[in-house]
Parts: structure tokens; sequence; C-alpha cells
């Protein structure tokens, strides 16, 4: 029922210079110092890639370590892979902190660990699409909220990473849900808010040493009520604001790309352009380097969204929010546009009010790519209880959603939506040792998380009073919290 | 509703009881009905198996595994089922709220003075809320819809989910005043808040002792109109429970010292912080009411807080009532109370903290809260374990009636299952 017009494809006609680029840097001799023209520009397309990265002079790149791990077995569990079948009585062996084999009656080398998963489930590490920890974090207090940088309805050029604590005490409880990994964005307050980050839950003491290395980043833009309500009295202060602002600033970004992208070409008849934050950052999304994670609530919103991203030839990676979803989801199908929503979350403002619970079967039904999200500290604690509860509103309702199916909405799908589903977000051979080890079935109220492994580590492990992680922040700031660990 | 008696607080309550006594209808909407063969956790009595409550206008007379179902009263099958009370919630704002960014939909705040204790949402409840069988679906029968903001925000009043008029809804108005207790409650500090509010309290106890003189204007200014100073009179006589939204342990002392002083009838309501205090607020005799899933260092006010709250709470001997603080999804009162099962707290204990401690907490639990003759007949029939992820409501009777499960969320659900016409407009019901 949809009019379809086809997508340019700019991203892949980028995609051939950045090899270009990349291959030059690569298969040149290092520099051999000043004046060397071959060099120099070898040096300047390096220094060209980096800025597409993001990376300038190597600044801003991940520093994530993985903890140091040994080979671990874990043994005789229920295996749920988000990528089949539920193995019953199951072996997840991991490796040098990759996934070697899934299966039963695994061979171990010697010397691996083996933990008895008797009766006990395992899934691969949880992962929410849409967090603001770190960027507002624990004490929500003045001086620490990071998320909205408010003063412009384009604000393309700020970062997540660079506002991201690390000492935020939700990260450790999130990770005891057995939460790997997670996007942490910029708010809603602005059409184009910023850059978002992925980041793993093992600490650091900056934001670049928990950055998920090679996770692209995240462009939060956000439709509707925030921006039209936080810039009534400028504006935007209607939806056609809105939409006008978003068109601006990527016909500005649009010809950036090009005229940077005719330099990275190699075409020299010009001056080499100045830089632009907001606009590098919106270039990029052109490029489709950069996702979009788009705040987006009903559904008429979302097909503007989608006549807006074919205008300028880029894609929305996914919907976020999407009470409406479902009323679209053979569109978001068609387009392959994600759609990370709640279980039930309805009701507190108009463009929420027809939220209901079978969204994410609806999707799932439709073959859309449906992900079960938070936007909360506490909700990323029970996200495998969401999705239990997701899956049995679908079902009550006469929807045939299996487990897996609803597993993947807070595993694979949602490693999709961060474009990591290579590296993570499912039980594969291959794929990163980010496991969780259920005290009994994930979908029941009841469950813990036991062991939280991530890169093949334990990073929390319930049953030890030391040795999980915590922030500076709780320490010695109340005496009687350490006891007991129900925190 | 009100009269010439004495106290004019007293008798504008709308009470099931005395309307009983009057021998007017007994309970709005009351009906008979007999549920058969399911396990029933009557909550104050055990559990029964394959029983059979029976309900009479509304009221349950029987509940047992003997109980004869007389001639003409319709029967509800629930064998291999589980029956429980109707949960209570006493954390919402049902009925004063629709859409939450919607100023023009949202009843439960009243501005200005922070002391706003005539405030009495009564009025304000809109029985056709979409809200109401939204979380009736989901087996609330009963709730405290709850006016908020400010330091004495108001008088709540319970409600039964079901009704088409407030008259019909309401089981007892005025049933608690509403305080909360914080820097920001009133003038920007703690201590702040402690002296308007003993200042109130003194002005009440001073204004019900001279009542003819202040009305003759014979009596120095008091702190508060005297609307505000006459709804405190039966707080001040213990009468009216006083619910305290209050987070901070050294906080939650402040306020067991005041009710202590003035002899109220004290609520802790939210308290994160309340483990850290358990064996005062025990010998106080005060229930706390909390959301189990709580557990982030918000604020400084709330350090503490952490998912065992409620296991310990208990542990020490505290009544401890679960709710949702939410309205829209109230329906979460289950995964708070199966969540605090999941840190500690004894399963039979999380459901009364969803049923009876609710209705004790606020002075009911001698009409609602578990399954007893002569307590009204508000149950739910469930398909397994209430707590569990997996249940869900088959029946949800309110007075003897089974009540619709539908609300709009279905009506859009099908309006949306199939997407196989081009405008979904035209299906479904309409104009």
């Amino acid at each position: 029922m949809a009019k379809r017009r086809p997508r340019s494809r700019m991203a892949s006609l980028l995609l051939a210079v950045f090899m270009a680029s990349g291959c030059a840097s690569g298969g040149n001799p290092p520099a051999s110092g000043p004046g060397d023209s071959v060099t120099g520009e070898a040096d300047r397309a390096e220094a060209d890639r980096q800025l597409l990265n993001g990376t300038p002079n190597g600044a801003w790149e991940s520093s994530y370590e993985p903890l140091a791990s040994n080979p671990v077995l874990i043994r005789g569990g229920t295996i749920m892979t988000a990528a089949g079948e539920e193995i019953e009585g199951g072996d997840v062996l991991l490796v040098d902190g990759r996934i070697k084999s899934v299966g039963v009656g695994l061979d171990a080398p010697a010397g691996t660990a083996v933990i008895e998963a008797d009766g006990r489930f395992v899934t691969p590490g949880i992962i929410d699409t849409h967090s603001h920890l770190g960027v507002y974090p624990s004490p929500s207090v003045e001086g620490m909220g990071e998320g909205n940088e408010a003063t412009n309805p384009v604000t393309a050029e700020v970062w997540a990473e660079h506002g991201v604590w690390p000492q935020d005490p939700g990260f450790w409880r999130a990770l005891a849900g057995g939460v790997t990994t997670l996007q942490s964005l910029p708010g809603s307050a602005n059409l184009i808010g910023g850059r978002g980050v992925t980041l793993k839950l093992v600490p650091g003491r900056g934001a670049t040493d928990m950055m998920f290395p090679g996770a692209p980043m995240g462009l939060k833009m956000a439709c509707g009520e925030n921006p039209k309500r936080v810039y009534a009295s400028r504006g935007p202060s209607t939806r056609m604001g809105n939409v006008a602002g978003y068109r601006e600033a990527f016909i500005r970004a649009d010809k950036y790309r090009e005229r940077w992208d005719e330099w990275l070409a190699g075409d020299r008849r010009a001056d080499r352009p100045d830089r632009d934050l907001e606009l590098e950052t919106l270039a990029e999304v052109l490029r489709g380097n950069i996702l979009i994670q788009n705040h987006c609530y009903r559904a008429d919103d979302m097909l503007t969204m989608l006549e807006l991203s074919h205008e300028f030839g880029f894609s929305i990676r996914s919907f976020h929010h999407a009470t409406e979803a479902y009323k679209i989801r053979d569109r978001l199908a068609e387009e392959n546009v994600g759609a990370s929503v709640w279980v039930d979350w309805w009701g507190f403002k108009m463009e929420a009010l027809d939220g209901i619970p079978q969204n994410l079967a609806l999707l799932t039904e439709a073959g859309a790519r449906a992900i079960l999200h938070t936007d909360s500290g506490l909700e990323i604690q029970i996200l495998n209880q969401n999705a239990a509860r997701a899956m049995f509103a679908g079902r009550s309702a006469g929807i045939d959603v299996t487990r897996d199916q609803a597993l993947r909405w807070i595993t694979i799908n949602a490693a999709w939506a961060l474009g990591i589903d290579e590296e993570t977000g499912s039980l594969e051979a291959g794929k990163a040792g980010d496991v969780v080890v259920w005290s009994g079935d994930p979908f029941s109220v009841y469950s813990r998380a036991d062991q939280v492994f991530i890169d093949g580590a334990v990073v929390y492990d319930r049953s030890r009073t030391e040795g999980n992680p915590s922030s500076d922040f709780e320490l010695g700031i109340l005496p009687e919290a350490g006891q007991g660990g129900g925190r | 509703m009100s009269g010439p008696a004495k106290s004019p607080v007293r008798t504008a309550r709308w009470s099931i009881l005395l309307a009983l006594l009057a021998g007017t209808p007994a309970l709005a909407g009351g009906q008979d009905l007999a549920v058969t063969g399911g396990d029933v956790h009557t909550v104050s009595g055990g559990v029964l198996e394959g029983a059979t409550v029976l309900v009479r206008d509304g009221i349950i007379v029987a509940v047992g595994r003997d109980v004869e179902v007389p001639a003409g009263v319709p029967t509800l099958d629930a064998t291999g089922r589980v029956v429980t009370p109707g949960l209570f919630d006493a954390t919402t704002s049902l009925g004063l709220v629709e859409v939450g960014m919607v100023s023009s939909t949202v009843d439960a705040q009243l501005q200005g003075d922070p002391v706003r204790a005539a405030f009495d949402v009564v009025d304000g409840i809109n029985p056709r809320s979409v809200l109401i069988p939204v979380n009736r679906a989901a087996g609330l029968t009963t709730a405290l819809s709850a006016p908020g903001g400010g330091l004495i925000a108001g008088q709540a009043a319970i409600i039964d989910l079901a009704g088409s008029s407030v008259g019909e809804m309401v089981v007892e108005s005025r049933a608690a005043m509403v305080a909360s207790f914080s820097a920001g409650a009133a003038g920007g500090a703690r201590g702040g808040a402690s002296l308007r509010l003993r200042e109130v309290l003194d002005d009440a106890r001073f204004w019900r002792e001279n009542q003819a003189a202040f009305s003759e204007g014979r009596t120095r200014e008091l702190s508060a109109s005297r609307l505000d100073l006459e709804a405190l009179a039966p707080v001040l006589d213990g009468e009216t429970p006083l619910v305290v939204g209050v987070h901070r342990a050294s906080d939650i002392e402040a306020v067991l010292r005041i009710a202590g002083e003035y002899g109220l009838d004290l609520v802790i309501s939210g308290g994160e912080e309340a483990w850290m205090v358990a064996d005062r607020i025990a010998a106080a005799g005060v229930p706390v009411i909390l959301k189990p899933l709580t557990n982030s260092p918000g604020g400084f006010d709330r350090l503490g807080s952490r998912f065992d709250n409620a296991t310990l709470l208990d542990r020490a001997g505290v009544d401890v009532v679960i709710g949702s603080f939410t309205s829209h999804n109230a329906r979460w009162l289950v995964l708070e109370a199966g969540n605090a099962v999941r840190f500690g707290l004894p399963w039979d204990v999380a459901l009364r903290a969803v049923t009876l401690a609710p209705a004790r907490a606020l002075g009911v639990a001698d009409r609602y809260g578990s399954l007893e003759p002569g307590k009204v007949g508000n149950l739910v029939v469930w398909t397994g374990d209430p707590l569990e992820l997996s249940t869900r409501a088959e029946a949800v009777v309110i007075r003897g009636a089974v009540t619709s499960l539908d609300h709009r969320q279905l009506e859009l659900f099908r309006r949306y299952r199939e997407l196989d016409v081009e405008r979904p407009a035209f299906k479904g019901s309409g104009f």
C-alpha cells in the first residue's frame, strides 16, 4: 500500500572512497619526513579517514580492554541461543573470550573451568538499545544531567560519550540484570540530539574504556511532542516546524558531504573544506556510517520520518518508543527499519496514548525488526521479565510468539539495531563471550542472573560478596548499604 | 451527602457499612455469584483447594469446600484455577488522570499553598477513565485514588474499579490524608517541612477546640484555612490515616516523631531507606507502602534504596504494602509483588501486600483484602500463580459481578490485528 522510492546508495559509493583511503594509508611505507609529497598525501588521507571515523589523530578511539579470562565450560543447562531452538542439557564453551562452541556434550581443553548449569538457563548477554545510563546517572541531582544539550533544536555536534559518567551506579545494577551492552543516547529535547555511544558493561575510568570496539555510532533524533514543547517559544513549535528543521539540517549536511567527498576522492580544485562538527555527524549519517536512532511514537510521525529518509537517501536504523509501530509494521518490515519499544508504557502524553502490550508480538509476526528497549535505569534490570511479559501478552491475544523470538527482542535484534550483530547478541561459535547464566527460566519473575560474562570473563557473579563492579560514588557514603546482596 | 450531624467530615464519608446498617441497597452493583472449585487463597485463612466462594448481594457469605450454592445463584467454574482477593493498589491516582502531560485531564494536584488538606479528590474522579478497565483486566479491583504535590496534598478516596458513577465506585471518600516529607515540600529545607507540618497540626487542634471563637473572629490568626484545619481533625483523632511520602531514613524518623507527638495513624509511603530503621518502624506499628522494584540511588534521600527492602522490613515485623506507584500501569502490581518474592519476601506475604495489607493500612480491612464472610466480593480467578509473568486474570469479580475484561487497548489491537485493508479506520466501532 505504500509507494516506494528507490533509495540512493551514497553509502556504497563512499565505502569505495574509504577503502581507497584506507588502502592508501596501509599500503604506503611509514612517513619518512616532512616534505615528502606522497607520504604527506597518505598522512592526509589517513587523517581524513580518521575524521570520518570520528577519531581524528586517533583521539576518541575505544580503549576498551576485555578482562582476562580462562576457558570456561558452562555445562548441562538449557541453552537459549537467540539463533534457533533451545538446547536442553546443552553446553557453551568460552575460549579466549569468544564462544568456541555451543552444543551437547562438548569436550573442553584441559584446564577449562566448568560451571555446572543443571537446572539453570543460559542466554546471550542482554542488550538495551535505549539507555541514558551515564548521561542521566544516579544520583539525578544538580550538576549531573548530561543528556540534553537543549540550547538549539539541532545539536548533531554533541556526543553522548563526552557526557557519560563511568561511575553511574546504574551500570552495575544493569549488569546484575544480565545486561552486557547498551547504547547510551542523548535525550529527546532536540530534533537532532547528538551522537549516541555503545558501551560494554565493564568498568573503566573514562568513557572510552567502556566503548564497544568497532560499534558504529548512533544519531539521536526526536519526533513529535518533545522538541516542539522544549522550543515552543523560539521554534519549532509544531510538527511542521520539526520537519522543516530536519530538512534544513540535512540540506546543509548534504552540501557539506558533497564537498568533502569530492575532496576525499582526490578532487583538489577547491581548498580542503573546513570542518564543521554538526555537519560532520550528519554527513556520516548520509554516508550510512552513523545509525539513526529515532525517538518517534506515532505511526504518522514515523511515516513522515520515512519520507524524510527517502528525500535524503539515508536509512533509519530503528525507531524508538514507537508505541504505534504495530500500526505500520508492514512498512517497517518492508523498509527494514527496527522498532525499539516498551512492553506497555502508555498514556503519559498524547503521542503515547495508543501503546498496547501486543506491539512486539505484532511486529514480530509481521517480520519487522522488533526490539525491546527500556529508556529506564530500573527496567534495564528486568529486560528478561519484560520480554516474557510481551511474549505472554502476544500469546494471550492469539499471536504465536516463540521463546526464541522473545529472546531476540533483547539480544540479537537489539545487536542489529546497534550494528554489532556480527559480534554479539546470540550464542553462536565465533561471537564474543557475552553470556548470562540464570538461576532458572529467564522468563520467570523469580529467576536471577547468577553469572554474567563479557568477552569470556565473569564480570558479575551473584554468589560472590566481593569482586562485582561498584561505583566510586557508593563507597563509604552509606555505612549500612554494603550489607546484604539485595541491591 | 452531608447532613446536620455533629461532624461534617465524618458524615460526608460514603460508607458501605453505614449504608448496610441503614438498610439502603447493600452495595452498589452488588450481585450474587458462586465461584466454584478453585484453589482459594483467602489471605486471612490459608489456602482452600477446590473451594467455593459464595457472594450474595456483593458480599461474601461463605468460603469453603462444602459450601452449598443456592438455586438461582450464577456460578463461575474456577476448577484448576487460582482464586485470590481482588488486588488493591494504595498508590494510584486512578480516575484523576487520563493523559499525564495533558493538564486538563489531570485532577490529582491542586496548585498553590503547600497545605491543601481540604482538597478532596472525589468530585474529580472520572468513572469513564480508560485507565480503569485497562488495569481492572489485570486483576486490580480496588485502589486508593490519591492526590499529590505540596506538603499536605489532600484527601484520597478508595474506589472499586467498577461502576458508572462516582457514587457507585467510591468505597470510602476521605479515606486517607496524603502528605509528603522532603526539603522541596515546604520552603526548601526539611526543617521547613516539619515546621509547617507541626504548625498546621497545632492549629488544627486549636481550631477544633476553639471553633466558636474562631468563627466569631476572636482567635489569633491560624496558619491554614478553616477548611484545611477542619479536614485535619480526623487525622488528629487518629481516625483517618496520614500517608506520608518519605524516603531518607532520618526523614522517616522525623515523621515517626511527629506522628508520635500528635498520635497520628501514620502510613509511610515510598520508604526506600525504611529497612535502615525497620525496628523503629515496627515498634511504632506503622505500615510501609513501597515499590519493590526500586534500587537506584536516584537522590541523596534514597542512597540506601535496595530491592530487598520489603524482605528486610517484613523480617523486622513491619506490615509491608506493595504499590505500583503509577496509574496507567497499576497492572504492574503483580510484577512488583513477584519481584519482591525474587528478592526474598515470602510468597504469601507478597500476596497479602497487594490485598489485605493495603486494606489494613487504610482502615478498610473489615470489608476488603481477604476472602472471608462479611467482606466485599472482590476476587480474581487466575490461570496460575498470580505473581508469575505467564499468568493472566481470567475473571475479575467486583462486588459479586463478573466485570468486562475488554478495554481500549484491546479495541486498538483488534482494529490493527490484520493489516489486510488499506484503511484500518473503517474497522471496529466508531461513531
